[in-house]
């Protein structure tokens, strides 16, 4: 019998199986706690920032942190909204989101969290980086553009023998993701779909696959980011 | 040339995990790291070309491309600046041909800036060919390029004109001078080495923990956490190996403490990490030292073969069977991140300097997911002088929640830079008094991840409970611009060092740094001032100390100096973006069509 341990969230008693992280706890208990480089079955890593919560007054991440028996958690405050809002802006601003034209729409996580908090226009200057999209490879398409560094694809996309196909570069503001030419030779379709799939923005593409699911059909569009937990 | 690159891979054992020390080699010996290189280590590794291409591309000094016979690092930090780097570096490009950043066409000198070298009170200084070259003045710049081009080496280059105290040891040979201003009653007095071994032999690990414990120390690397606190919870992890690190990466911006304390008293640092890993269960030490420090190489390694010769290190330390210690040193290669202690461990493992997601700490899951005790160079230091000496003895010092003794770096504006032992409790204006600064505008305490505070706080205490630093005070006179000279460079600083990881550090970081260059230029505004108050709660959470202060500087002059803001910034015109320059944005479209 697995041990299930009792916590609060934003107030509300919940319940969560040992050793469960946070975020899945509290969408199993029926919250949604906003985030953006999570991924289910793949490990998190807390680059974005957007699941801060305040676990006993202390600010952490919740796709990082283990639920432990009576821990107090403040999730959905004005305060830590404003703080995710924030970060969806200066996401926007930090690369350069053209969303009429791009692929991903309609289906793309972070215009989907700039729904949410009714982005009109970031309150940050737009950088305007001079980035690229790369096309060398014969079935993947890289918008760096639209790559928000989440790390998705570095901590989850393996080929047969286990080998990542992307990993960082750089640092800082210069951070980039970069593609492996050998580990990505003979990626599978399947690979690739998976990959485009995993990314939440418009950043890694499948060639030769356009504008396929039509407006008003589209995941985003029937209803908002987090619905399917809250309901 | 060197080895070839098989055989410098041989040397680490065909081990990924030792991919830093195998990069280091091969940029030392080849002069870079280029294309070609990365594939054959990625092949003989048998990892992907994209890993070993992430930890290339994310550290200071390992380059693609050649970067000169000589290879001169100019460091650029606030004391520099203060002491003339900038007329030393034009005098480099003048010499040299080329500007910074770039390699002389002969291929013979690249010039290359880099961040505080931990040589703040003898400023300007740059590292060529890993050597330290301190107060640099136009004229030595030329005359080091003149003996360039003469094929001088650079013991030659260098001349024999030695530092003071172990400077002088013919196996450091350094320029560098200790400036030891002051010493105390802690780390820099008389120490006969190995007694502390000989005297816990006789104790429990739990026992040496408890003496550590009673003295209330916390670690002396900026954090503070409580030593005894973390031996504890390291020893109690489940686990059969364990690791000690020393962290003496000592990035940030002046200071320099470790350096001396390495230099003159090596074997107590290594004795301080033996005293943990009896403590904790750990039989191998690890020394992450600085790529700027490498000069004591040799000397630190001939420090070991001495205790190890002499029954400190080794399989029966202190002839007690089952005391198994040992140390090797672990560089790093260019990045002030990785002295925040998960980084480190990272760097050590042969990766990016990423600072990890806690819990799980160190203590539980660090090195290789071992437990780890990460701890500064002047903390090993002193749990060997508690643990001679007790408890009480290290308590009566200090102040109700500081106790013992604090050595901090003291540079800028002030006529007697250097190191001074003190013990915590001394306030601002009595450590001003002992450096004889006169006519201070501001005190930076802490480097720039601390606070720049006014006169009207001098009278604050060097304390936990007040002003914390992990060593670095530098003194800004009256005459300096404090947002152009001070805040700018250490907004500079941040941007550079951020390893990205985190979106608000990477992107708030440039965008101050941008802000501060448009204030500076003198087309900012008062809303922009605003901004950065803002902005300082969302830095807030971010993963590590770097983001978390990386708005240090800005936040605690905006609040400390206003009016040194308001004088850049006119009022009254509301949120105009008077960084934008309407003929420049149409210059393009007017050049073709006219």
């Amino acid at each position: 019998m697995p041990k299930i341990v009792g916590f609060t969230l934003d107030g509300k008693p919940c319940q969560a199986v040992a050793g469960t992280r946070l975020l899945a706890a509290a969408a199993e208990n029926g919250v949604y706690i906003p985030s953006l480089c999570n991924y289910p079955g793949i490990p998190p890593k807390g680059s974005c920032r957007i699941c801060t919560v305040k676990i006993n007054g202390r600010l952490a991440t919740a796709c990082t942190s283990i639920v432990l028996a009576d821990m107090e958690v403040q999730a959905i405050t004005p305060e830590l909204e404003e703080f995710r809002a924030s970060v969806v802006e200066i996401l926007f601003a930090e690369g350069n989101h053209l969303c009429p034209s791009c692929e991903k729409s309609g289906r793309c996580e972070l215009q989907a969290l700039a729904y949410r908090y009714r982005m009109t226009t970031p309150r940050f200057s737009y950088v305007f980086p001079k980035r690229g999209v790369e096309a060398w490879h014969p079935k993947i398409l890289k918008d760096h553009n639209r790559c928000i560094l989440c790390k998705r694809c570095i901590r989850g996309i393996r080929n047969e023998s286990g080998k990542t196909l992307f990993a960082f570069g750089r640092r800082g503001d210069r951070l980039v993701i970069n593609i492996d030419p050998e580990t990505s030779r003979d990626v599978s379709d399947e690979l690739v779909r998976q990959a485009a799939e995993m990314c939440p923005v418009g950043a890694i593409l499948v060639k030769g696959k356009g504008f396929d699911e039509p407006i008003g059909l589209r995941r985003f569009d029937r209803r908002p980011i987090g619905s399917d937990v809250t309901q | 040339m060197g080895r070839t690159i098989p055989a410098v891979i041989e040397h680490y054992h065909r081990d990924p995990s030792r991919l830093m020390d195998i990069l280091i080699d091969i940029q030392w010996e080849r002069g870079c790291l280029s294309e070609w290189t990365i594939d054959q280590i990625a092949k003989i590794l048998d990892i992907p070309r994209v890993d070993v291409e992430q930890t290339v591309s994310f550290y200071h000094f390992f380059s693609k491309e050649p970067r000169g016979k000589y290879t001169v690092y100019l460091n650029d930090s606030v004391v520099a600046g203060f002491a003339g780097r900038d007329a030393v570096r034009r005098a480099f490009e003048e010499a040299a041909g080329c500007p910074f950043g770039s390699v002389s066409p002969d291929r013979l000198i690249g010039l290359f800036d880099t961040a505080c070298i931990g040589m703040s009170d003898q400023e300007p200084a740059a590292l060529i060919n890993e050597q330290v070259f301190p107060g640099l003045t136009p004229e030595k710049a030329r005359r080091l390029v003149e003996g360039m081009r003469a094929g001088l080496n650079v013991e030659e280059l260098k001349g024999a004109d030695y530092g003071d105290g172990q400077n002088a040891n013919p196996l450091v040979r350094s320029l560098v001078h200790n400036n030891i201003r002051r010493t105390g009653d802690v780390i820099f007095t008389s120490y006969a080495p190995g007694r502390s071994l000989h005297k816990i032999v006789g104790m429990t690990p739990q026992q040496v923990i408890a003496v550590v414990s009673s003295s209330t120390h916390r670690g002396r690397g900026g954090a503070g956490f409580p030593t005894g606190l973390k031996w504890e919870l390291a020893r109690k992890a489940p686990g059969d190996v364990k690791y000690v690190f020393c962290n003496a990466d000592e990035g940030e911006p002046g200071t320099f403490k470790d350096r001396v304390i390495l230099t003159e008293f090596p074997m107590l640092v290594f004795e301080g990490m033996a005293v943990a890993g009896y403590a904790v269960g750990a039989r191998k030490g690890i020394l992450y030292l600085r790529n700027e420090y490498r000069y004591l190489r040799g000397y630190l390694e001939h420090t070991l073969d001495d205790m190890r010769r002499l029954g400190f290190l080794g399989p029966l330390v202190a002839g007690k069977a089952g005391f198994e210690f040992d140390v090797k040193i672990q560089f790093g290669a260019g990045s002030y991140v990785c002295g925040e202690e998960s980084a480190l461990i990272e760097s050590a493992e042969g990766k990016r300097g990423e600072p990890r997601d806690r819990p799980p700490f160190p203590v539980a899951r660090g090195y290789l997911q071992k437990p780890t005790v990460v701890n500064n160079v002047e903390t090993l230091c002193a749990v060997v002088k508690i643990v001679l000496n007790g408890g009480a003895w290290y308590t009566a010092m200090g102040t109700r929640e500081s106790k013992g003794t604090k050595v901090i770096s003291v540079s800028g504006d002030c006529r007697k830079p250097g190191v001074y032992e003190i013990a915590w409790g001394f306030t601002v204006n009595d450590i001003l008094r002992m450096v004889e600064a006169d006519d201070v505008q501001a005190v930076q305490v802490g480097g720039p991840s601390g606070s720049c505070i006014g006169p009207k706080e001098f009278d604050r205490v060097l304390a936990y409970e007040d002003l914390a630093t992990g060593g670095s005070i530098i003194v800004i006179g009256a005459g300096r611009d404090l947002v152009k000279d001070v805040v700018l460079n250490f907004a500079r600083f941040f941007r550079e060092e951020s390893c990205g990881s985190c979106v608000p550090c990477r992107a708030l970081t440039a965008m101050s740094q941008a802000v501060l260059e448009k204030i500076v230029a003198g087309r900012g505004a008062r809303s922009d001032l605003q901004a950065f108050r803002g902005w300082a709660g969302i830095m807030q959470k971010n993963r590590c100390g770097l983001g978390q202060t990386a708005l240090n500087p800005i936040v605690t002059t905006l609040k400390n100096f206003p009016g040194v803001y308001e004088a850049l910034v006119p009022e009254g015109e509301g949120p105009l973006n008077r960084g934008f320059d309407l003929q420049a944005a149409v210059a393009d479209y007017k050049a073709v069509t006219q």
